[in-house]
């Protein structure tokens, strides 16, 4: 079968330029019943790093409904336990409320164990509700924080998958912000430097995929302190009108004025009061 | 077996997996690569996991539905050695893997290799294919990868090998296949297994012996 297809397209792509070969592609797959790949468009751009004393979390601040963008200014980066927090990528209800349950849980996992909570738990916790729903839940996470055991990040796909890794990006401008980790992430930076980069990171995500925009949140953990910085970087502010279309008064002269009053008596007085229980 | 089944959205993991049974020492080979379609996810991704002190499996297929299995059987197995006060038997093992990935074949896509050494039966390999067959063999290959090298395999793979040899095979092997399948790559990771305990290696991308064809 696929014998048979690969004389086709080689003499397709002898035949046409290299501009219409994913339309012949697109149309050789659909005559089989197959489309092609949809751009899995979740409109966000998040990153985590870890560097030498703990980890960073970043994260844009666009929320977008399909082309219009409903929020300019939600916030990415969720509460999980005050030592560890996490980034959703995907729809936002589902990472929204994910999280929630999973902080919820691992609050009262925490008070039966009588332990500060470990990143690994949340990271279990996760992966096995969104397993259970096969990847109805669109909640795409960057997990992050650290515990006894040191600093740790995962990142948590929809269908119930998990990796651990020193550096991971989520969402739409994934791969952009993944390019500037490739290039600069060395392990064992120092807080400011790792800083820069998850800010670049973010930054490169904003500017390059139109799913993620406006500013930049960053959110720093370590064995002692939580920073959650709400805007790092004001990426995106807003422009100041240089100009004005509305007429100053007395564009137009007046050339003459005349008043006619209008005699008119109050007949009936009714008030209707607002609800306000 | 002609796969007609559609590929399921997700990350998939695909790659070339080899363990071969080798007295008393047992090498695992697998090569790293996550993608998700065009895009790999992870480009260092684990793919031997352990599932007891001496027991590991090569993952191929989807990365949910095998970590998922997996953490499973861990459990399973965990709980089953605790109650019968000794390490578990790989047979043990593998049958746990081969009733998940039988039961729930329809939702699965899984193909895992299960390898590692116990007191009854030396080393062993187990393959449990997607359909959740069980099947032992002195060397099994698996994943998107596998196909290109089963020829390498029957011809190069001799009983008896030492585990330096076996070694060599393997890496050698999963190099082939990662030059050729565009679904493998990254790093090569081999575990060898035997009655002194586990020894893990990584060759990195540019440590791979060399097959260019040009």
């Amino acid at each position: 079968m696929n014998e048979h297809k690969g004389h086709k397209y080689i003499f397709q792509i002898v035949s046409g330029s290299i501009l219409s070969w994913n339309a012949v592609l697109e149309g050789e797959a659909n005559k089989v019943g197959y489309s092609l790949p949809a751009a899995r468009k979740t409109g966000t751009t998040i990153c985590g790093v870890v560097f030498k004393d703990g980890v960073i979390l970043g994260a844009d601040t666009r929320a977008t409904e399909g082309m219009i963008v409903a929020d300019k200014n939600c916030s990415k980066i969720h509460y999980i336990s005050p030592n560890i927090y996490c980034c959703g990528a995907g729809t936002a209800a589902d990472t929204e409320m994910t999280t929630q349950i999973i902080s919820s849980n691992l609050e009262l996992h925490a008070l039966s164990t009588g332990r500060v909570p470990r990143v690994a738990t949340a990271n279990r916790m996760l992966k096995q509700m969104l397993f259970r729903y096969q990847g109805y839940i669109g909640a795409a996470l960057v997990l992050g924080g650290v515990d006894c055991n040191g600093p740790h990040l995962y990142s948590i796909y929809p269908h119930g998958s998990t990796d651990k890794l020193p550096y991971v990006t989520m969402g739409s401008g994934s791969l952009a912000a993944m390019a500037v980790f490739e290039d600069r992430y060395k392990p064992d930076m120092e807080e400011e430097d790792a800083k820069r980069l998850v800010r670049d990171a973010i930054a490169a995500g904003i500017f390059n995929d139109l799913g993620s925009g406006s500013n930049i949140d960053l959110c720093v953990i370590t064995k002692g302190k939580l920073d959650y910085i709400r805007p790092h970087d004001e990426a995106n502010k807003k422009g100041v009108r240089t100009g004005d279309y509305k007429y100053k008064r007395g564009t137009t002269s007046v050339l003459t004025k005349s008043v006619t009053a209008l005699n008119l008596e109050v007949v009936e007085e009714t008030v209707l009061t607002m609800d306000t229980s | 077996m002609e796969q007609t089944r559609v590929p399921p959205p997700g990350k998939r993991l695909k790659r070339v997996v080899s363990p071969v049974s080798l007295y008393p020492s047992k090498p695992l080979c697998l090569s790293d690569r996550l993608s998700l379609r065009a895009y790999i996810a992870n480009r260092v991704t684990d793919k031997l996991t352990p599932i007891h002190d001496r027991i590991f499996c090569c993952r191929s297929g989807s990365a949910a539905d095998t970590q998922a299995i997996a953490d499973v059987v861990t459990y399973q197995l965990g709980f089953h050695s605790i109650e019968l006060d000794e390490p578990p038997l790989v047979e043990t093992a593998a049958n746990l893997f081969r009733a998940s990935c039988y039961r729930y074949r329809e939702e699965l896509t899984a193909g895992i290799l299960v390898a590692g050494w116990d007191r009854r039966k030396g080393g062993q390999v187990y393959c449990v294919p997607i359909g959740g067959m069980l099947v032992r063999q002195p060397v099994s290959v698996g994943g998107s990868g596998s196909s290109y090298i089963y020829g390498f395999m029957d011809s190069n793979y001799k009983p008896n090998m030492t585990k330096d040899q076996c070694l060599e095979l393997t890496a050698a092997a999963v190099s082939l296949a990662m030059e050729r399948d565009g679904s493998s790559g990254g790093v090569v990771r081999l575990a060898s297994i035997s009655k002194d305990g586990v020894e893990r290696r990584v060759i990195l991308g540019n440590q791979l012996p060399k097959y260019s064809t040009h």
